[in-house]
């Protein structure tokens, strides 16, 4: 069968942003950027999937600016086979990329798509969500474990309670939670390979989806800064603060 | 305007969740509906009924609904929410499997987490891992919404007196079926809820060290457990004690971090609590920058000796 993955080109996990000066944003400029690590697990589970011989073929996705197209080569480093990117430098909301995603899987006919569960950078926690309803799929978000049978599919889902088990029928859409599996390493040689697979660029319009969003950001700031702590030498001054000063206990 | 709150709950107790997204809805207009929808939901009904702040609550009752599958549910909520100018949920692994797809069917977009009301369509919100804050305004005919419920106070879950309706809209969608459940047990209250929480992160070593330095000064402090991701992914203890940007966001009066060195998703998921301890050996861990107090030592020796002096 085949597999969709969508991938997103987010800042690195590890760089602290910045806010911009005239609270528009977030500065972007000449920060790292990687693929966001939850569409990199499900880029993994897709490949997992492959060399068990239930994929066929692995197509990745992504919707945004030019430079996307180095996270769709990361993740046929990783075993992709092929790549589409939606090129889009516009502002658009997870509705629109929801919408872009459906006219994806309506040409490519994937059984399992597959997303992270969520972005690093706007933490919506939408999309896969969003393109399963337009589908009118099943959908298993949070998935911490993927077993594909016949025509359906077993998903462990992480809950706030514990785990919980459900089977989709296929096509389904699955978002990944950070427990369903460690992405590998790429080796170099995979890098120079991912180099020749095919990246097919292509329009919002080519999907009949029009750019922007609802969805005003009016402003961006910086959290409420904590006031500065105290480094306490003993534990009986620790608790001294604790029941007289700060009164917690 | 009107208000459709999605309740959550475990088909016989009303989840505390719901309380923090009545005061939310509060803030963003006027009459407030609670749906209940479930299996054999009367006690849920009967709990959601006398919650302070509702005017009415919607009741749907069928096995279709039994595990409150997402595909199910949001059917139900879309036919009921014409009507209606806000739905709401809890930012839980409930609200959030269920609302966008809610919203998607409705053809809206939705916003995720909210921490602030600022009028009844503009709200504040994290991203970045709670490294910024964007203020969203929505231009949509119903706003659909997300409400994380430690930037809310609950509302009383007595004194209310609320009109029950049943609802006999059954949506099978057909292509998910429930198949098991594993759910953890405790003794300790609930971690996003909870007034104190202990948490450890791979500093504590081991499972058995987690549970014996972290166990009896949880028990002492009548406190939730956490951990950090590290700990979770290192077996200490179950993903759903994993707080943080991919896990539970708490706030309680009092957070004691032990063996955590807060890695800017950790902190995503606690900072905003009201006293924040950390006790870690690393004079320069980052955790140390958010903390009220910071105790440079080994957390075998100083946790024991906390735990006997409070």
């Amino acid at each position: 069968m085949k597999a969709l993955v969508a991938v997103k080109r987010v800042v690195d996990a590890n760089v602290k942003v910045r806010i911009k000066q005239d609270n528009s944003g977030v500065d972007l400029t000449n920060v790292k950027m990687s693929i966001n690590p939850f569409c990199e697990i499900a880029v993994e589970e897709a490949v997992r999937l492959k060399e068990k011989g239930i994929v066929s073929e692995i197509v990745v996705v992504s919707v945004g600016a030019k430079e996307s197209q180095e996270q769709l080569r990361s993740s046929m480093a990783l075993g992709g086979d092929r790549a589409i990117l939606v090129e889009t430098n516009d502002e658009i909301g997870a509705l629109e990329v929801a919408k872009v995603l459906k006219g994806i899987v309506a040409e490519e006919q994937p059984q399992l798509i597959l997303l992270g569960k969520q972005a690093i950078d706007d933490d919506s926690n939408q999309v896969g969500q969003m393109l399963s309803a337009l589908l009118g799929s099943g959908q298993a978000t949070f998935a911490s474990e993927i077993q594909v049978e016949a025509e359906q599919v077993q998903v462990v889902r992480e809950v706030d309670g514990g785990l919980q088990t459900v089977a989709l029928t296929l096509p389904a859409v699955v978002t990944a939670d950070l427990r369903l599996n460690e992405p590998r390493y790429v080796k170099l040689p995979d890098i120079m390979k991912a180099r020749k697979k095919p990246l097919v660029v292509k329009t919002l319009a080519d999907y009949g989806v029009t750019a922007g969003t609802k969805l005003k950001t009016v402003r961006v700031e910086n959290p409420a800064e904590r006031k500065a702590g105290v480094r306490v030498n003993s534990v009986d001054e620790l608790v001294e603060k604790l029941k007289n000063e700060a009164k917690v206990i | 305007m009107s208000i459709l709150v999605i309740a959550e709950h475990d088909n016989t107790a009303l989840n505390g969740a719901t309380l923090h997204v009545v005061t939310a809805a509060q803030k963003m207009g006027a009459e407030i509906t609670l749906l209940v929808v479930g299996e054999n939901v009367t006690a849920v009904a009967e709990q959601a009924k006398t919650v302070a702040g509702v005017a009415k609550v919607l009741v749907a009752d069928h096995a279709v609904y039994a595990h409150q599958l997402a595909e199910n549910v949001s059917a139900l909520v879309v036919e009921l929410a014409k009507g209606y100018r806000h739905v709401l949920a809890a930012s839980t692994t409930f609200g959030k499997n269920i609302l966008p797809r809610v919203a998607a069917l409705l053809d809206v977009s939705m916003v995720t987490d909210v921490i602030a009301v600022e009028s009844e369509n503009t709200f504040k919100r994290a991203i970045y891992a709670g490294n910024a804050i964007a203020t969203v305004q929505s231009d949509e005919t119903v706003i659909v919404a997300t409400v994380r419920t430690t930037a809310f106070d609950a509302v009383a879950n007595t004194g209310g007196s609320a009109t029950v309706e049943a609802v006999s809209i059954v949506e099978d969608a057909q292509v998910s079926r429930f198949v098991a459940e594993q759910i953890i047990k405790t003794e300790r209250p609930e971690l996003s809820a909870a007034r104190v929480v202990v948490s450890g992160g791979r500093g504590v070593g081991s499972a058995e060290n987690y549970h014996a330095v972290l166990d009896p000064l949880a028990d002492k402090l009548g406190a939730a457990q956490g951990a950090s991701r590290a700990a979770v992914d290192a077996g200490f203890v179950p993903n759903d004690m994993q707080v943080g940007q991919t896990g539970k966001i708490v706030a309680p009066d009092l957070y004691i971090a032990a063996g955590i060195s807060g890695a800017i998703q950790h902190l995503a998921g606690m900072k905003d609590s009201k006293v924040i301890v950390a006790i870690n050996k690393d004079e320069e861990a980052p955790i140390n920058a958010v903390a009220d107090y910071w105790l440079v030592g080994d957390l075998n020796e100083v946790v024991p000796e906390l735990t006997a002096k409070i």
